[in-house]
């Protein structure tokens, strides 16, 4: 009895172990995804993958009787053929018919996935060394909602001095939000350097190219979260470019929406009042560390010569209208980012002002959302 | 051609190596600079293989641990550029010099200066790239692939060394294919006709050919981007109506080429190793001669199948995806009939044999990983992501680098005079099997889970693969060093090796004495009976 329950329990615990195998294995494979295309690809993928399988199994088989049957030790006379036009002829033509099996469904799928109906929604993303920005565009400059989207992963998880969460390196502080059963045209482009704007589960991978805008869409049938990241060498930080989709009832799409222009309006608000400077203080290094310290370093010292240190040296310690011209125009023929397409006149002064007071810096001045807000609107 | 070769020196006075150092420097002896390109390319490789072991020592666990971002894109970038023109290249231009004239009855190569020259080139281009090292902005961080604008507009200023090391290293490339050509038109003994040559020899003819093709369009590219960057002008920044792309289409109508550049000869090694240890001709020689340049000729019209993700229009992705798939069919022809001349022969499983049947199982499954790469609609799933990693090391290191071992182990007993150390090799060929697979393998796992290439950490589902990964990589690299050893102690000593070396072995160079004296075939040979198995 006792060795029946032993076997059991063996049994039962071996199937557990499987079923485990079996998860970990799907989580080997090329996902499903969530659109129609994804499946469509996943499919295609497979259907090659048997094919090349039995390949291998009938080439390595031929390979392997054959090393095992014709041995010298065995005293076999090797035979003296050397050609033979039929076998010749069949294994030229046999893989160019297993090739025009593979080429049709391929040669299907990718028509549907260059087709270019009308969209629901149009969004840009454009590409920046090491973060994303989306703009939804609208007929309405002023309805359109841009933001940009950047790693949330804390630094200490990076540099292992604390554990890494579930998502790591694949959480972003604004993830792109879009409506399910929408067909969502992605326009695709970069700001600087080449980037690849990938989501494994929509099966979407465009290269966002300097000067250039790519198209590619997705309709996404499940409400979820969906993650990728940016899949061509951008720079030091191309590892720590995520992607994350949240896709949503139409309702919460509108819900999302409102948010976000309401959010617009209160940043409008604050660019218009005084700050104080310690506020501004406040403010800028939550926006140093958000956007600039993967390249000045947290402690301002950069990693010199390609990102220069701003502490006792250079523009945090020069002449203010030097500074703000850098931070609004970038730096041409370097890493240096025009931040005055991504960040609001309130982020702007606040961070200018707490480069030029922090980390020893003893400039003592400041300037004000407002002041920034005129520079641009006047360039 | 027969005029030079029937010119003999009458003195009788046949001149043996310089001593010294100067021997090495001066040389234009074919099978001197076949040594010093064969060392010098086994120095890149452990070079290249120090950089990769740091590559996947970061990799090792999620997290940052020793390497930060910024040096970890140098060295991916450097172990690229070394692999494929510090070591994969110059190995198999060292078993050209080396082998060449003794296969086809020639006293060496055509032209022995320019031999020596195109050598030399190659210390001070590798020199001046492993410099950037130890530059203000470190070395190249762009990916060996160096696609503009980060390589032009956001590169650090090593950059300028980079593009001249590139060009050096063209400048040798181009004189050593020349050197291959016209040795091969004008050096090959009387009744050696061009379809009595070994396979080594019409693989490196056709590489050849592909070289002095390509290397211009290479060099053409970095002066494009040496103009952008110092000139001002805008070939790559669409800000002044150039086109980023316009980089890509360029790099790959070189790369592409180069793919095929870095396993053509190895097709030629494995198609003269196998008959050898088969004890049976081989298999369908035409054949392997007309698709051999059927590949070569496929390889100019494929190369935006790279580009994939570009945004090619709908007609060129087809016609690319069409194009790639056909290159299955030459190659599956060469597959088919070494298995076909494995088949009813009479094995023996030395060294070089068994690195060659490696090279066909791994550079098949290679192939097929190519295969699925070719499906567009798949390969935008798989594009930049470590299956694309997975499936090129499979072609390059069970591929090209096993082939250039199973080469020396062949060949050295006709170099040194003696047999390398049966045992040993054996070992170093397990070690390497099992290495090369357990690196690879899981990569195509990660790679389809979604883990994209040139990254420094990755998110935690890949954490488990990405650690046997490494683990394997560690067992490769160490077991070179047991490589080092065996052609080291081959080379001071062993076992005597007879002319014939290997029982099965077809060709003019099993006819000559083992080691090969310093000059061989003074007076071409006269019977063509023995020229390929």
């Amino acid at each position: 009895m006792n060795r029946v329950m032993q076997m059991w329990q063996a049994g039962l615990s071996l199937l557990l172990c499987s079923n485990v195998a079996l998860a970990d294995w799907s989580a080997l494979n090329m996902r499903q995804g969530v659109t129609e295309i994804s499946q469509r690809v996943y499919d295609l993928h497979m259907l090659i993958f048997y094919i090349c399988c039995a390949i291998g199994v009938l080439v390595f088989g031929v390979m392997i009787i054959s090393m095992l049957m014709h041995r010298k030790s065995l005293g076999v006379t090797p035979a003296t053929f050397h050609e033979d036009t039929r076998v010749e002829v069949a294994w030229t033509v046999i893989p160019i018919i297993i090739l025009l099996v593979m080429a049709v469904p391929a040669t299907s799928t990718l028509r549907d996935m260059y087709e270019s109906s009308d969209s629901d929604l149009d969004i840009e993303v454009r590409g920046y060394q090491w973060k994303w920005q989306y703009t939804y565009l609208n007929e309405d400059p002023a309805e359109e909602i841009q933001f940009m989207s950047a790693l949330k992963t804390p630094r200490n998880e990076i540099q292992n001095l604390e554990a890494k969460g579930e998502h790591y390196l694949l959480d972003v502080d604004n993830p792109l939000v879009i409506p399910i059963n929408k067909r969502v045209r992605f326009l695709v482009t970069s700001q600087d350097t080449i980037h690849s704007f990938w989501v494994p589960d929509f099966a979407v991978k465009r290269d966002a190219i300097p000067g250039f805008i790519h198209e590619s869409w997705a309709v996404v049938e499940e409400p979820g979260v969906y993650r990728g990241q940016c899949a061509e060498l951008c720079g030091k930080d191309h590892g720590f470019m995520p992607i994350v989709v949240h896709a949503v009832e139409q309702a919460d799409y509108d819900l999302w929406i409102a948010e976000k222009q309401a959010e617009a309006k209160e940043v409008f608000n604050t660019v218009g009042k005084t700050w104080s400077k310690d506020e501004l203080m406040v403010k800028g290094e939550e926006v140093y560390l958000q956007h600039c310290a993967a390249c000045h370093q947290p402690n301002g010292q950069g990693i010199p010569p390609a990102f220069p240190s701003l502490v006792g040296q250079g523009i945090a310690v020069g002449p203010m209208s030097g500074h703000i011209d850098i931070l609004l125009n970038g730096q041409a023929g370097t890493a240096m980012q025009a931040f005055g397409q991504q960040l609001n006149p309130a982020e702007i002064a606040a961070v200018i002002t707490y480069e030029r007071n922090a980390w020893g810096n003893d400039m003592n001045d400041m300037v004000q959302p407002k002041e920034i807000n005129t520079m641009m609107a006047s360039e | 051609m027969s005029a030079v070769i029937e010119e003999h020196h009458h003195d009788g006075h046949h001149h043996g190596p310089d001593k010294g150092i100067m021997r090495w420097v001066f040389t234009t002896n074919h099978k001197d600079i076949g040594t010093l390109y064969l060392w010098f390319s086994f120095l890149m490789f452990l070079t290249g293989g120090v950089l990769a072991l740091g590559i996947r020592t970061e990799l090792f666990q999620p997290g940052l641990q020793i390497i930060q971002p910024e040096i970890f894109n140098q060295l991916t970038t450097m172990h690229g550029l070394i692999m494929v023109f510090g070591a994969v290249m110059p190995a198999f231009v060292g078993l050209a010099n080396w082998l060449i004239p003794m296969m086809i009855g020639a006293p060496d190569m055509a032209l022995p200066r320019m031999n020596n020259y195109s050598f030399w080139i190659l210390p001070f281009a590798f020199g001046m790239l492993l410099s950037t090292f130890f530059m203000e902005g470190g070395a190249p961080n762009y990916g060996w692939t160096f696609y503009a604008p980060l390589s032009t507009d956001y590169a650090p200023p090593s950059v300028t060394f980079f593009i001249f090391a590139v060009h050096m290293m063209g400048i040798s490339s181009i004189m050593g294919s020349i050197n291959v050509v016209v040795t091969i038109l004008n050096m090959r003994a009387p009744g050696m006709t061009l379809m009595k040559m070994p396979l080594f020899v019409w693989t490196w003819f056709i590489t050849a050919y592909l070289l002095i093709a390509v290397m211009p369009v290479l060099a053409g590219v970095v002066t494009m981007m040496l103009m952008d960057i110092h000139f001002g002008t805008a070939f790559f920044n669409a800000g002044g109506g150039g086109d980023p792309v316009l980089f890509q289409h360029v790099f790959w109508f070189f790369g592409h080429p180069e793919v095929y550049i870095m396993i053509l000869p190895a097709f030629g090694v494995v198609s003269a190793i196998i008959p050898t240890f088969a004890r049976k001709r081989l298999f369908g020689y035409d054949s392997m001669v007309y698709a051999t340049a059927s590949i070569a000729f496929l390889s100019f019209i494929v190369w935006a199948h790279h580009m994939f993700t570009v945004g090619i229009p709908l007609a060129g992705e087809l016609y690319f995806m069409y194009a790639t798939m056909l290159i299955a069919v030459p190659t599956g022809v060469k597959v088919f009939n070494w298995v076909a001349t494995m088949w009813q022969g009479a094995m023996t499983f030395e060294t070089p044999m068994l690195f060659a049947i490696a090279f066909v199982i791994l550079f098949t499954i290679g192939g097929l990983s190519g295969l699925m790469l070719a499906i567009v609609p798949a390969d935008f799933q798989y594009h930049d992501t470590y299956f694309v990693v997975a499936h090129f090391h499979y072609v390059l290191v069970p591929g090209s680098v096993f082939s250039i071992m199973a080469a020396v182990y062949y060949w050295i007993p006709k170099w040194t005079g003696n047999m390398y150390d049966e045992t040993l090799g054996k070992t170093h060929f397990w070690l390497s099997f099992i290495g090369v697979n357990v690196t690879f393998f899981p990569q195509h796992f990660i790679g389809l889970a979604g883990m994209p290439r040139r990254i420094p950490d990755y998110a935690l589902q890949f954490a488990d693969w990405n650690m046997v990964s490494s683990c394997g990589a560690f067992l490769f690299g160490f077991s070179q060093l047991l490589f080092l050893f065996i052609v080291i102690k081959c080379i001071r000593g062993g076992k005597k090796a007879t002319d014939q070396v290997w029982e099965g072995a077809h060709g003019l160079e099993w006819t000559i004495p083992s080691p090969a004296p310093y000059h061989t075939f003074t007076t071409p040979p006269t019977s063509m009976k023995e020229a390929h198995g």
